[in-house]
């Protein structure tokens, strides 16, 4: 695969209008959303509809987020990188939403039947192990945390997110009553975000095995670009 | 996935309540109850496209509940009809081209006199009732429905169950080129009832709600309604009534015994891992509301379950 030929590096698009702009995007589920809810539109249950909206959303910008380093590698493009911060916090922005929505609409701050139903509804358990993880990662999203925690730590920490990911996509899965062809949808683009990564890692290690005539500084470039910073 | 169609319940087509009840009173005065058991029926294929046919005269019923009724458009564009999809606006969207005429329901099993009825006979076999029942759905959300129908037990008594008779079997109609063919359940739909559930003169064999004929998505042309048990033991679109010995497997047992057992009565006490049934949002209002033994029937259905543990017996 793609063995040693040299990067290509597309030119450098603007990337503060970009930027601008994909914070837009970003904000236009939640636009739709709120238009649907003014315009009584969100159907006989507008709370599930919140729910389910709120909660999709979530789940595709972790997605997208994990699209990022794939997409980067197989295009070239490395500025795709500086999108990637911005998509995880939409991701904990949702979440959030989608939390709140839970919290306030739908318990309507009932604490006690909070408490049971993280506790008996495996996938309110499994949604809430998701989101508490999502919280020091959207802490720590920031140049900040990234110097003083150290490249390594956080990197270590932020890997996390896969774990997220598969804790979203169980959520959803154990929640659908039987047709599991969303859950089983948005569990196949995971898997193949996960598995890029892990053949990708398999590649390297095979060569790092052979790599022993290799020279060294080359090896160490390759090793620190499976998992960028 | 599906045939998609516009949602074409044209906003005209939903009769606000208020009018629709100024009807009601303009029908009742009309006929002075004093035609009851002729049903009348202006039976034209029902499309989703066309305006929804009135059934009258309609008797009043004791089980009535007081309760606000659901609105109309919610009641025809929520639904749980997974033949025509699993959202729940599925349902609304793609029912539409499901033929509801020519329609027979065969009755057959250990019975006296096993038999088919055409629809038409349907509506004739006894005078139609408007029963406004509580409908609880296992996903802890509930509505207030005014249904159209008789007790299933007229009918089943035409028919001359046999002494060994014990259960009641339902299957739903299953038309693969115009529904789901993955095969989400076991098709066709099948449910199940006790045969003295089935017998129980709250259990209805529905064909109408707000005093017209079913829409599709509620399963027309004729369904039944067990308004004491959570909403999908309510087989749609019925074409085979069977009367057997052993219990029946349905279809939702069928996909999770552990889930959804053969009695599936309404309990606000037996949990379910997906759901809380301790409590139900009644669609339309904020808060929840706790959700009654029995749906709220427990005086007229508790008798059948005497001695039975209802935690085993889910
Ligand atoms: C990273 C975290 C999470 C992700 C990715 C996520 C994702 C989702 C998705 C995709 C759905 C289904 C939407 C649909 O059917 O269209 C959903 C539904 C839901 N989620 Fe989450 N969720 C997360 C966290 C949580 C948390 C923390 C809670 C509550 C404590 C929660 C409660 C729910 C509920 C109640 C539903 C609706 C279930 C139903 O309709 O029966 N989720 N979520």
């Amino acid at each position: 695969m793609m063995k040693d030929s040299p990067p290509r590096r597309p030119a450098m698009p603007p990337i503060g209008p970009i930027k601008v702009a994909l914070f837009l995007v970003c904000l236009l589920p939640l636009a739709h959303l709120v238009q649907a809810g003014l315009t009584d539109a969100l159907g006989a249950n507008p709370i599930e509809a919140i729910t389910h909206a709120t909660g999709d959303w979530t789940l595709r910008f972790l997605l997208i987020t994990l699209a990022v380093t794939p997409l980067r590698r197989l295009t070239g493009a490395h500025w795709l990188l500086r999108l990637r911060r911005m998509l995880g916090l939409f991701a904990f922005f949702y979440a959030s939403l989608h939390f709140t929505t839970y919290i306030w609409l739908d318990q309507f701050f009932d604490l006690q039947g909070i408490a049971k139903d993280v506790l008996k509804r495996p996938f309110i358990t499994v949604g809430f192990a998701a989101f508490v993880l999502l919280i020091p990662l959207a802490a720590t999203s920031n140049s900040f945390a990234i110097r003083r925690l150290g490249g390594r730590k956080w990197q270590s920490l932020h890997r996390s997110v896969y774990a997220i990911a598969i804790l979203g996509v169980t959520h959803y899965w154990w929640l659908v009553k039987k047709d599991i062809s969303e859950p089983l949808l948005y569990g196949s683009i995971l898997a193949g975000l996960l598995g890029i990564r892990a053949w990708w890692r398999e590649v390297e290690r095979r060569k790092q095995l052979a790599g022993e005539y290799m020279p060294k500084a080359k090896l160490g470039r390759k090793v620190i670009q499976i998992v960028p910073k | 996935m599906l045939i998609r169609r516009p949602a074409d319940i044209a906003p005209s087509e939903i009769t606000p309540r208020a009018l629709f009840e100024d009807r009601r009173r303009f029908l009742q005065t009309l006929s002075g109850g004093a035609v009851a058991g002729a049903a009348l029926w202006a039976g034209f294929p029902s499309t989703a496209r066309a305006a929804p046919q009135k059934l009258a005269p309609l008797t009043p019923s004791p089980f009535n509940v007081k309760e606000d009724k659901t609105p109309y458009k919610a009641v025809t564009t929520y639904n749980n009809f997974y033949e025509f999809g699993t959202d729940k606006e599925d349902p609304a969207a793609n029912a539409g081209v499901m033929a509801t005429r020519p329609w027979t329901v065969k009755v057959e099993g250990l019975v006296g006199k096993p038999r088919s009825f055409d629809i038409d006979e349907i509506l004739k076999l006894a005078p139609l009732e408007e029963r406004i029942y509580r409908l609880r759905c296992v996903e802890a959300w509930s509505m207030v429905i005014p249904w159209v129908g008789f007790p299933l037990a007229a009918l089943l008594k035409q028919v001359e169950p046999q002494g060994s008779a014990k259960y009641v079997e339902f299957i739903s109609h299953y038309d693969p080129k115009i529904m789901l063919r993955r095969p989400v359940l076991d098709w066709p739909y099948r449910e199940g009832l006790r045969l003295d559930e089935a017998m129980h003169p709250l259990t209805l064999l529905t064909v109408g709600l707000y005093g017209e004929v079913l829409p599709n998505q509620n399963g027309a042309p004729v369904r039944i309604v067990v308004p004491w048990k959570y909403g999908f033991k309510s087989a749609k679109s019925i074409v085979t009534i069977r009367l057997v010995e052993r219990e029946p497997v349905s279809s939702w047992t069928q996909a999770n015994a552990a889930e959804y057992g053969f009695y599936s009565n309404v309990n606000p006490n037996v949990d379910h891992p997906r759901w809380t049934q301790s409590k139900e949002r009644r669609i339309g209002e904020f808060s929840k509301r706790p959700t009654l033994m029995f749906n709220g029937y427990a005086d007229q259905v508790a008798r059948l379950y005497q001695g039975m543990d209802l935690q085993k017996y889910y």
